[in-house]
């Protein structure tokens, strides 16, 4: 079997989703800032968590001083897909990826790092891993650290529109699956019917972010897994979009 | 915010976000073969990406209409397969011109 293992190779397919990062980053950097945080406070989250859904998830409660457990549970339940992914990614590693270079690999496995990844023929190695995950780590940092310091320069029509940014980014994510997925269609319709549930119900209103996104999602996920269970032989090749 | 309040929450976020990525590949080693566990897996990153961006993405610029303009040309880009930094970019942009333009129609 062949090993893909190129570092400069690496660092190439990695510049397309550092671009992509950018933007999102951005935007991210911008909302975190006028949630309350302080710019050197932002750029850690993002050089030390490296994902967008769990980020912007964090931050108002975060800022709301919310309870520890509440960030844990919403980061456990929204990041809980990238334990699939490295699950995944785990089967296609070459025999040049030693143990340590697991710790570190996994430290920047985000959707999109994992979908090129696993795009490549035979197995990845350490040098072209270790290249793919450092040009979108660069413009996931750096993204976020000129939003957070640009921010305040920029008119208010612009840093409004940008916030779109992120969500566009999880339209892109979803909707090309479901486009070819039926459950899955139907399994984020039923999540957004959920969601819009929890946030225009009286009582239900009350619920905090965090736990709305984790209920939600277990709810959905587990209903869906028992009425459109999948072929396992396909697991691996739907995951990989 | 003040620092010293911030830095247990991002050690708690950090810690958990990095678990959840790194004790998979470096624990399992074998393929999973619980259906159940698998289609549940599976539909996960779905369903979380879905409940974030609704209702939200309603509220994430100044005014809903200018939002919902955005969220239809991110659905239309992303159903014909263009890639993710297109169609962040050019929904924001859709927003923008829509923010820009509508005090001229209302």
């Amino acid at each position: 079997m062949t090993e893909t293992n190129s570092f400069k190779k690496g660092i190439f397919d990695g510049i397309p989703i550092a671009l992509g990062y950018l933007t999102v980053s951005f935007a991210f950097g911008i909302s975190a800032c006028e949630a309350g945080l302080t710019i050197i406070e932002v750029l850690l989250i993002s050089m030390t968590n490296v994902t967008s859904a769990g980020q912007l998830a964090a931050v108002p409660i975060m800022a709301a001083g919310g309870s520890i457990i509440e960030l844990c549970g919403a980061q456990l339940v929204i990041n809980m897909r990238y334990s699939l992914m490295s699950v995944s990614l785990s089967q296609k590693l070459g025999k040049s990826v030693r143990l340590r270079d697991r710790f570190l690999i996994s430290f920047v496995n985000t959707d999109e790092v994992f979908a090129v990844a696993s795009a490549q023929s035979g197995t990845v190695g350490k040098k072209y891993l270790y290249g793919l995950i450092l040009t979108p780590y660069l413009g996931w940092s750096t993204g976020t650290l000129l939003g957070a310091a640009a921010g305040n320069i920029l008119p208010q029509v612009v840093v409004s529109a940008l916030s779109l940014a992120i969500y566009g980014m999880f339209v892109a994510i979803v909707t090309p699956v479901a486009k070819k997925s039926r459950s899955v269609a139907l399994c984020a319709i039923f999540s957004a019917g959920l969601s819009c549930l929890f946030r225009y119900t009286p009582f239900l209103s009350k619920i905090p972010s965090g736990f709305v996104i984790m209920i939600c999602a277990l709810v959905a996920s587990a209903l869906f897994a028992l009425i459109f269970p999948i072929d396992p032989q396909n697991a691996e090749e739907r995951e990989e979009k | 915010m003040d620092f010293m309040k911030f830095l247990p929450y991002l050690v708690a976020c950090a810690l958990v976000t990095y678990l959840v990525r790194m004790l998979p590949m470096v624990l399992v080693r074998k393929k999973i073969e619980n259906r159940f566990v698998l289609s549940f897996l599976h539909y996960v990153p779905y369903s979380v990406l879905t409940v974030m961006t609704i209702p939200d993405i309603f509220y994430a610029s100044s005014n809903p209409i200018c939002a919902a303009i955005g969220f239809g040309v991110a659905l239309v880009l992303a159903f014909f397969d263009r890639g993710l930094m297109q169609v962040a970019a050019i929904s924001c942009g859709a927003v923008l011109a829509a923010e820009l333009l509508l005090p001229y129609i209302l």
